[in-house]
């Protein structure tokens, strides 16, 4: 059974130790995050005591001398930021006020050495001791949006959405969080597990997969102290709730037992491969491409197969894109059925592709685009889409609106068009894989270059991520089939 | 830490349920040559002993005999070749098997995620090719498809230089089979190198396992 980690996400109350007055120290820091980011429970601060007998404040907030000053049962989660000797006082008080999770961020553990080490073993006994959920220590903080919740030493603080992250490095959260600034694509819960003293990446996966606010889990590896109790934790999490993971540190073990060929050809990094493959989770190359594939699991229903047709308005895009998925080991780009050709060419002028990919050719009229998405991912024999080419109208809108010209000469009309044809397309994509229930992913590079393009801005709003690339795209889509197909064959 | 013989590692690995080629002991040269005439000719000769773990490395391995003369002389040659540290040996007779495709299979304790099954693409440019996967043993039918789908060779696989595909039922038999055997403690390691496909069947020509334990037969490598 998972270990409970509600205090933790979800506390009544938090309370900070190390406040100091000075803003660039961490327990200032976690204090203004927890204050500026809508938390509604009781925030406690815990500093030194105001020298001139009076009481200090900081941030607005009464400073409390010592955590004997917490009032009983008044905060859950208590955010350590005070020097390795000071705390295990500090956590017995806290859990007789009723503290029942610590995040401990303060480092000088076993990061740093034979007593860091020593004074961790005696943190996680003593949590054992008084049952308290211990994360960290070392690390950089939890968001929980849902709670409105930032305490963190660092930003950012990420929209909310339903991707739960699980790192072993504390920067690789700030990254998968402002990859979700960046995209839209929102966050349930963070953690930077730190020295993962007491409670490792596979207690928080188990804990998500669990949590009603988180679809996916997104998590970061480097050292596994057990990699068995991983491999059969999270096999038993992922049928449940999808886990993209990318692991660090992926080097060659070099050789083992002399008298076994087996042994001298396993490395470190193909025995992980072939136990992540096994274990149902998604492995991915880059911090970037396991934000994608966090996002796609956490924004697009699962494929059923991994038949796949491109459609685009863009003759370039749609080339390499099939050739993207051809060779991509879990895609198919499949043959248009007859009878879907058939439909698409009462449709469209002679010109078109006539197989896939589906160029337009330029032969669309103003409906063409919602008619024809609604149609290939209502198909049977389609099982995933990736659109390519919009935007192409919005961008041209945005020149002519910054140009000299605008609003005469009729420009005005035909901006207004280009974008409002744009936010269709956009909610088409989107309609078309709710209505289906099938990815629909459209691609574009006007994702990153033209943010405020309002197709761009239309994926944006519907809470879905619009891919950067069709490459990116082709890469995530292969791995929500692989995953897929690996949940097919063992139901 | 000790070898098994390749008479007592292909035992063990036959009764798990792994595909090898017909084979037999022979004490001395006669008996060698009447082993080969009963399973067919030409056959493999081999001196075999706890203490040999690297047969072709000192040239104890005689291919393609294709006469009782052949294997007899073969068989009193390898007798000769027998080193004091090698122990009690003895004569190995398989039959010939002939195949373009070699893969390599085995299985291994890893420190961290303990027992592992591997396959890979075989052959003398194995090590370089590195084209191998693994997954943790034990493993089921479907984790052994899986490992199968895992190699880059796939075209390897398929029906090649007038062969038919390779069973890969057989395959995934074998891959159990390595799973299997990992919940003996005492196996610390399996290796199946070769597997030759002949017509399409992945049969091991050679196994050898190494054991943790002193159980019976194993030598001191």
């Amino acid at each position: 059974m998972a270990r409970d980690l509600t205090p933790l996400f979800q506390p009544k109350g938090v309370v900070v130790t190390g406040v100091s007055s000075h803003p660039g120290k961490f327990g200032f820091v976690t204090l203004h995050n927890l204050l500026s980011c809508g938390y509604e429970g009781e925030v406690f601060a815990v500093g030194r005591p105001d020298p001139e007998g009076g009481t200090a404040t900081i941030l607005d907030r009464t400073v409390l001398g010592s955590i004997e000053a917490l009032p009983d049962g008044a905060a859950e989660l208590l955010v350590v930021c005070t020097p390795v000797s000071a705390n295990e006082e500090i956590v017995r008080t806290a859990a007789s006020r009723g503290v029942r999770a610590v995040f401990v961020a303060a480092g000088g553990y076993s990061e740093a050495g034979a007593d860091g080490a020593e004074a961790e073993a005696r943190l996680v006994a003593l949590a054992d001791e008084l049952d308290l959920v211990l994360a960290g220590p070392n690390g950089q903080g939890i968001t929980s949006p849902p709670a409105g919740l930032c305490a963190q030493i660092v930003a950012p603080y990420p929209p909310r959405g339903r991707i739960g992250v699980a790192s072993q490095s504390g920067n690789f959260v700030s990254a998968f969080l402002n990859y979700a600034e960046q995209t839209g694509v929102g966050i349930s819960r963070s953690v930077s597990a730190g020295n993962a003293a007491a409670t490792g990446i596979a207690d928080y996966l188990e804990w998500f997969a669990d949590d009603p606010e988180t679809d996916v889990g997104l998590c970061y590896v480097e050292g596994l102290e057990d990699g068995r109790d991983f491999f059969e934790r999270v096999r038993s999490v992922t049928p449940r709730m999808p886990v993209v993971v990318v692991k660090g540190g992926a080097t060659s073990g070099g050789q083992r037992a002399a008298a076994s060929h087996t042994g001298s050809l396993a490395s470190d990094d193909r025995i992980f491969d072939g136990m992540a493959r096994q274990a149902g989770l998604v492995r991915a190359p880059s911090i970037e491409a396991a934000f994608d594939a966090a996002a796609t699991f956490a924004t697009q229903p699962l494929p059923t197969g991994n038949r796949v047709v491109v459609l685009t308005t863009a003759g370039g895009w749609g080339v390499v894109t099939a050739d993207a998925v051809t060779a991509h080991p879990d895609l198919e780009l499949t043959p248009l059925p007859d009878d879907l050709m058939a439909a698409i060419d009462s449709m469209l002028p002679p010109r078109w592709s006539h197989n896939n990919p589906v160029d337009l050719a330029g032969g669309e009229t103003r409906d063409t685009i919602p008619e024809l998405l609604d149609l290939v991912a209502g198909h049977d024999g389609v099982d995933a889409v990736v659109q390519l080419g919009l935007g192409i109208q919005g961008n041209t809108a945005a020149l002519t609106r910054s140009g000299p010209f605008h609003p005469d000469h009729g420009l005005e009309r035909i901006v207004d068009f280009h974008e409002r044809q744009e936010r269709r397309y956009a909610e088409a994509a989107v309609e078309a894989s709710a209505t289906h229930g099938k990815p629909v992913l459209v691609a574009s590079e006007l994702a990153v270059a033209q943010p405020d393009n309002p197709m761009v801005a239309a994926v944006r709003a519907a809470g879905r991520l619009c891919y950067p690339s069709a490459d990116r795209a082709v890469a995530a889509l292969g791995h929500a089939a692989r995953h897929a197909a690996w949940r097919r064959a063992r139901s | 830490m000790g070898t098994l013989s390749e008479a007592a590692s292909r035992t063990l690995v036959a009764d798990a349920g792994v595909a090898v080629s017909d084979w037999a002991s022979a004490a001395d040269p006669d008996a060698a040559a009447d082993a080969a005439e009963a399973m067919g000719l030409p056959v493999v000769v081999k001196l075999c002993g706890d203490a040999i773990a690297h047969k072709t490395e000192r040239g104890l391995v005689r291919l393609g005999l294709g006469s009782a003369d052949d294997v007899r002389a073969a068989a009193a040659d390898l007798l000769a070749a027998a080193r004091p540290e090698d122990g009690p040996v003895e004569l190995l007779v398989s039959t010939m098997v002939q195949g373009d495709r070699e893969l390599i299979a085995g299985m291994v304790r890893d420190p961290q995620f303990g027992p592992c099954v591997m396959l890979g693409v075989g052959g003398v440019l194995a090590e370089a090719v590195a084209d191998v996967a693994f997954r943790l043993a034990p493993l089921d039918r479907i984790d052994a498809h899986d490992l199968v789908d895992d190699l880059g060779a796939q075209a390897l696989l398929g029906p090649f230089r007038g062969q038919p595909a390779v069973d890969r039922e057989v395959l995934v038999d074998t891959l159990c089979a390595l799973g299997a055997l990992a919940a003996d403690d005492g196996v610390a390691s399996v290796d199946l190198n070769p597997l030759i496909v002949v017509d399409g069947r992945p049969v091991a020509v050679d196994a050898l396992v190494e054991r943790t334990d002193d159980g019976p037969g194993t030598g001191t490598a």
